[in-house]
């Protein structure tokens, strides 16, 4: 059984007559230790699927789900009190922007301890000696002289350090990342993705690692899933969704990487931006942006459908050399 | 934090002088003056009257007037009551404890009933509760003090009974004079009923008072908290997996907390503004009632140098509530 088992999640904005669905039947699974990569667009619903699995996504939004477990344990059903005691004892989350994830009225220390008295509870030193050993987990230098340091007095690339020590304090076995390292400067974002693996490995905690940076998936993840406008387009183990890529958009992704692109302008792989709340086509959701599009692809959205080990969804799936069986007139170089 | 001080105070020195020429101006272009005031109905004859003007040295020139008074009032000397012969400073610090209790439970009840008020707003925005909280503050703020006074004695003092209509104790009581503040001096007198007769009478000037500061930190707690509650690091505590209730009140509060202390200092002003009315209404025997009973009878030392002291206090203050900003504000109190 999965850690996390995720079928059909929805989760709707604005009003009920014509919501947005940010997030439009979702499955998800994560293996205990495993590293699944979700991957998209800005604006595919990446964060907000990740918010509906914590359970912070506020009214009005609504979140629905078919399954939402975790260790067995169904999450929708659960009384908040004792899904809130989940949250940051056994699932955790590390945010995209650390500057400001962090509370400016509150020490350093403080912030993680008081994650370490709500789930364990201890005496306040030893608290204090264990938020210190966890600045020392997470490599900030001078931990001791850290520990009553307030978050303006650090760098951004020493906040994710604190939020991340403050996401393992309680040993989770689930880690969700979103997009750790984007607000960071590149000098420390290898530093601060190498520090979350290692914690990663070394207590087993299964990682959700949201990210739209395929190279750092293509390293680290041993799933992928997709994500376009609010689905998973396909999803597949690593090394394969790579070197043969099924879906038209996995592959466009693929081809906007720098080190697949040779010279190509990005935007010829995939134009466009991703549709919101009232472009939404009626077909397949790709249809508009994508190069392979025939005109079933703009009357019926395709269902996922499993394929190899993996699933796509698209009613003309490429084969493995990143053709389009169902248009033999466009064929791509693979360009690996 | 020193440059912060000396900054205000080279604002300070202006302001004073501005306001010794204000109330020295306003005093005068009442009509009358203090031997006309005295005499009354009954008039008096010419010589007698040019005499007594001469005596008060109120025949000269109003610059030498004026310099006369400034230069007295550096030196501490604020000169004598033309009614009472007593010395200004003794008349006032007699009377300042009065205000200072009224104005002080004031305050406390405003900030008690109006930063709950403000947060609960906050949290359930655009509900009933919300609307409720904003009419009745806006009509707290529009409400004239004396209109309002009137209303609180009649339907608590006349109606119901409940609390005494003026003055500070019931004539039973004597206590002997500690601190000057009734609460505290009746309850360490021991004698049975005068603290409650103290208390009683302090009850309606106190929420007469305290009615518009309510209003205006009501308001102010909610549109600070608003901000707040949009910040990242909410989600973030909540992804701690804490109680809203925690997440709300002390993670969220205390960052709003910081520009209501702000307009907290502000208050101070408009209570003293507002202790004028409501010490005249219900005999409370302070300073505003003091300063109105002056002005009736043109006593112009005790009206300049009662609005001065009073002036400094406010002055004192908000530079107390200043450097309590930097105490509660973390980037002022940890530099970097
Ligand atoms: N609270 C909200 N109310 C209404 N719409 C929202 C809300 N939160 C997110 N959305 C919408 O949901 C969609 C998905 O947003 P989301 O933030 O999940 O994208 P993302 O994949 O995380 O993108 P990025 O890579 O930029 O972080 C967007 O169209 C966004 O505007
Ligand atoms: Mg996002």
């Amino acid at each position: 059984m999965a850690l996390l088992e995720v079928r059909q999640l929805r989760v709707e904005f604005g009003a009920p007559a014509h919501p947005l669905h940010a997030v439009d039947g979702l499955d998800l699974d994560l293996d205990a230790g495993e590293v699944l990569g979700l991957v998209g667009e800005s604006g595919s619903g990446k964060s907000v699927a990740s918010l509906a699995l914590m359970g912070l996504v506020d009214p009005p939004g609504r979140v629905s789900a078919q399954r939402l477990s975790f260790d067995g344990r169904d999450l929708l059903s659960m009384r908040p009190a004792a899904r809130r005691q989940l949250l940051g004892r056994d699932i955790a989350m590390v945010f995209q922007d650390p500057a400001t994830s962090l509370n400016p009225c509150f020490s350093i220390g403080d912030q993680i301890i008081e994650t370490l008295a709500v789930h364990e509870g201890g005496s306040r030193r030893a608290l204090r000696a264990r938020a210190l050993e966890l600045l020392k987990q997470v490599e900030i230098p001078d931990a001791a002289g850290r520990l009553d340091s307030y978050p303006h007095q650090i760098s951004g690339g020493m906040s994710q350090r604190v939020m991340i020590a403050m996401a393992i304090a309680c040993n989770p076995r689930l880690l969700i990342a979103d997009e750790p390292t984007t607000a960071l400067d590149v000098t420390v974002q290898a530093q601060v993705l190498q520090l979350l693996l290692r914690l990663q490995r070394e207590r087993g905690m299964a990682l959700l690692l949201i990210t739209h940076d395929l190279a750092v998936v293509s390293e680290v993840a041993h799933r992928v899933v997709v994500m376009y406008a609010g689905q998973a387009m396909e999803t597949g183990a690593v090394p394969q969704i790579f070197s043969a890529p099924q879906h038209p958009y996995t592959r466009a992704l693929l081809d906007a990487l720098p080190e697949h692109n040779r010279g190509q302008a990005r935007l010829q792989s995939l134009g466009g931006v991703v549709p919101g709340q009232y472009d939404r086509p009626h077909g397949c959701l790709l249809a508009p942006r994508c190069r392979f599009a025939e005109p079933l692809c703009a009357q019926a959205r395709p269902a996922m459908q499993a394929r190899g080990n993996g699933a796509v969804r698209c009613h003309y799936p490429l084969d493995g050399t990143g053709a389009s069986p169902g248009h033999p007139g466009v064929t791509v170089e693979a360009t690996q | 934090m020193l440059a912060f001080l000396l900054k205000r105070l080279a604002v300070v020195i202006p302001t004073f002088i501005g306001i010794t020429l204000l109330v020295f101006a306003l005093i005068r272009m009442i009509p009358g003056d203090p031997v006309e005031a005295m005499s009354g109905e009954r008039g008096m004859d010419p010589a007698r009257y040019q005499q007594l003007l001469h005596e008060f040295g109120l025949d000269r020139p109003l610059p030498v007037q004026y310099f006369e008074f400034l230069a007295r009032a550096l030196k501490g000397d604020l000169g004598v009551s033309i009614v009472s012969h007593e010395p200004v400073l003794r008349e006032f610090i007699d009377r300042f404890p009065a205000t200072f209790e009224l104005a002080l439970c004031a305050i406390l009840f405003a900030m008690a009933l109006g930063i709950p008020a403000g947060m609960l707003a906050a949290v359930k925005r655009n509900s009933p509760v919300d609307y409720g909280v904003m009419g009745v503050s806006l009509a707290g703020y529009s409400m004239p003090i004396f209109w309002w006074a009137l209303l609180l004695i009649l339907f608590f003092s006349v109606h119901l009974g409940w609390t005494p209509v003026s003055g500070r104790l019931d004539i039973l009581y004597d206590p002997p004079r500690v601190t000057g503040l009734m609460l505290i001096d009746t309850w360490l007198s021991g004698e049975e009923g005068a603290f409650r007769s103290a208390a009683a009478h302090l009850i309606l000037p106190a929420i007469a008072l305290g009615t518009i500061p309510l209003a205006t930190l009501a308001r102010m707690t909610r549109s600070a908290m608003l901000e707040v509650l949009r910040d990242d690091y909410i989600r973030a505590a909540r992804a701690k997996g804490l109680s809203p209730l925690r997440v709300v009140v002390k993670h969220a509060l205390r960052n709003a907390l910081i520009p209501v202390v702000t307009v907290l200092g502000l208050q101070v002003g408009v209570l003293m503004g507002g202790a004028v009315l409501t010490e005249t209404i219900f005999a409370w025997p302070g300073i505003g009632k003091w300063l109105i009973e002056a002005i009736h009878r043109r006593d112009y030392p005790v009206v300049q140098g009662g609005i001065l002291l009073t002036a400094t206090l406010v002055i004192v203050v908000n530079l107390i509530v200043d450097l309590l900003y930097g105490v509660i504000n973390p980037r002022i109190r940890h530099p970097r």
